[in-house]
Parts: structure tokens; C-alpha cells; sequence
């Protein structure tokens, strides 16, 4: 699934108005898949994971930081996540599925923050981006 | 049975008392067809669905949205039959519609971001939480008596 023109366009809409604040959505995004889904916990053993705690506060910002970065490259977003798509292969190995729930929790979490942002064709285009990126971050997995 | 904490039940009750099922229902399920486009296959027959304006507009996207959501409701008010309410419409989406369970997963996907988006910060984590676990029991129900 290519990213198009417009698909390009909507997402660095929707990161400009986001940005202010990413690293908030990011621990909210973050919050909402530990409550949701509950199997993304075991990935994260080793951090306090009561809402508002400052592990996921931390980590929040560096997962909204890296999908900057993919936005800021779009046109090259496996370059740009390059060292991450390594770190996520040989370290981290999160199971393939968890990243569409992560993602999912992103969309709910700007639609809970900006209601009538993520309309249609929009909505679209991000799901798209965040679902691109997650492939980006298991591309050296096997 | 499925085991639903006094706080999920009240925290569901509660954003779906406030919700209009017709407006979320249309949302949710027009959505779908514009985020999953291959999800389409299903609704040949709903008329023009040539680009997102068409299908967030289109009368019969609307009309089959707040049909789905309405069902969704029942599932609320049968929290503790959630199985037996939904028996005759897993058979119905399996045998009439043929309808690959994986798509009402992605009709919860959308259904949680439209309650989001019309509910804000009042659609907190522990209510998306809540949500998604009834989605996943009511996706679980309709894929039940599949063949």
C-alpha cells in the first residue's frame, strides 16, 4: 500500500496540529493500548504502567518523536527509521500484531483529542501512514 | 459468560445512552468502506461509493449504518447474553451475507474512533478500554456459529 500525494499532505496536516502536544498523545496512545489490550503489558515489564506514571510519560514522547520523524521524511521513512526498524529486530522483537493495536490507539487518542480532525479520506491517510511505518519497524525481523 | 466489572457496565451505559446511534452508525460504517476500501465487496449494491464524499453521503451507507449500530446496542442492553443475542445474526453473516469475521474487527476500529471523536476526553482510556473489550465479545459472538 503506497502513500499518495494526498495521503502525504493530509498526514503533515494532521501532525501539525498534533505536534504541539505529541509527546501527551504519544502517553495517551501508549495508556489506552495497556487498557485495551492488555498482552502489549509484556513488552513492558520493567516500566511503572499506572496512567500518568513517568515511564510512560518518557516513553510516550520518544514513540511520538520517531513518527515525527516518519512525517518530517515521509518520502523515506524506512531511511529515516532505519536505526529504530534495527533496534526493534534485534533487541525489542514486538510481535508483528502489536503495532496495529498501537496504532489503532494513536488514532483514537488524536480523535479523542481532536474531535473532526480524523474525518474520512483523512482518517484513511493516517491509518495508511501509521500502518507503513509499523511494517518500516518490522522489516528486518526475518 | 463474559465478566463485566460494575465500572464497565456503567461507563458503556452511560456513552452509549448519550449516543446517536443514526450519526455513529453512518460514521462508523461509512468509515469503513472509506479506510477499508476492499470492504466494499459486501455493499456492491449500495449505489455510489466512487469517493469518500460519496460514501460518508451515500443514503444507503447511513440507513445499513444505523441498522449495524443499532444491533451494537443490543449487545448493550444484553450484556450478560451477549452469545445468544447475536446467534441468529453470526448464522445470518455467515450463510446470507458471507462476511469475513475479520471485517467486524475493523468496524470496532472504526466505531471506537467515531466515539472519540464525538465523545473527546470524556472517551478516556479506561472507556475505550471498555468499548473495545465489548467489541471484541461482540465480534467473537457474530463469528461464533460460522462454518
Amino acid at each position: 500500500m503506497v502513500l499518495t500525494a494526498d495521503d502525504k499532505s493530509h498526514v503533515k496536516h494532521v501532525w501539525s496540529v498534533v505536534q504541539p502536544h505529541a509527546g501527551d498523545i504519544g502517553a495517551d496512545a501508549l495508556t489506552r493500548m495497556f487498557a485495551a489490550h492488555r498482552t502489549t503489558k509484556t513488552y513492558f515489564a520493567h516500566f511503572g504502567l499506572n496512567p500518568g506514571s513517568a515511564d510512560i510519560k518518557a516513553h510516550g514522547k520518544k514513540v511520538a518523536a520517531a513518527i515525527g520523524e516518519a512525517v518530517a521524511h515521509i518520502d523515506n521513512i524506512a531511511g529515516a527509521l532505519d536505526k529504530l526498524s534495527t533496534l526493534h529486530a534485534q533487541k525489542m522483537r514486538v510481535d508483528p500484531v502489536n503495532f496495529p493495536l498501537l496504532s489503532h490507539c494513536f488514532l483514537v487518542s488524536i480523535a479523542a483529542h481532536h474531535p473532526g480532525l480524523l474525518k474520512a479520506s483523512t482518517l484513511l491517510s493516517m491509518d495508511k501512514f501509521l500502518g507503513h511505518v509499523g511494517v518500516v519497524l518490522t522489516s528486518k525481523y526475518r | 459468560m463474559v465478566h463485566w466489572t460494575t465500572e464497565e457496565r456503567e461507563i458503556i451505559t452511560q456513552i452509549w445512552s448519550k449516543s446517536d446511534v443514526a450519526v455513529i452508525g453512518a460514521e462508523a460504517l461509512g468509515s469503513l468502506l472509506v479506510v477499508y476500501p476492499w470492504c466494499q465487496r459486501l455493499f456492491a449494491q449500495f449505489g455510489n461509493l466512487s469517493s469518500p464524499a460519496a460514501i460518508m453521503g451515500n443514503p444507503r451507507v447511513k440507513a445499513h449504518g444505523k441498522v449495524v449500530m443499532a444491533s451494537f446496542g443490543e449487545a448493550i442492553k444484553n450484556l450478560d447474553m451477549i452469545k445468544s443475542t447475536f446467534a441468529n445474526l453470526s448464522e445470518l453473516h455467515c450463510n446470507k451475507l458471507h462476511v469475513d469475521p475479520e471485517n467486524f474487527k475493523l468496524l470496532i476500529n472504526m466505531l471506537l474512533i467515531v466515539l472519540a471523536s464525538h465523545f473527546g476526553k470524556e472517551f478516556t482510556p479506561t472507556a475505550h478500554a471498555a468499548f473495545q473489550k465489548l467489541g471484541n465479545v461482540v465480534s467473537h459472538a457474530l463469528s461464533r456459529h460460522y462454518h
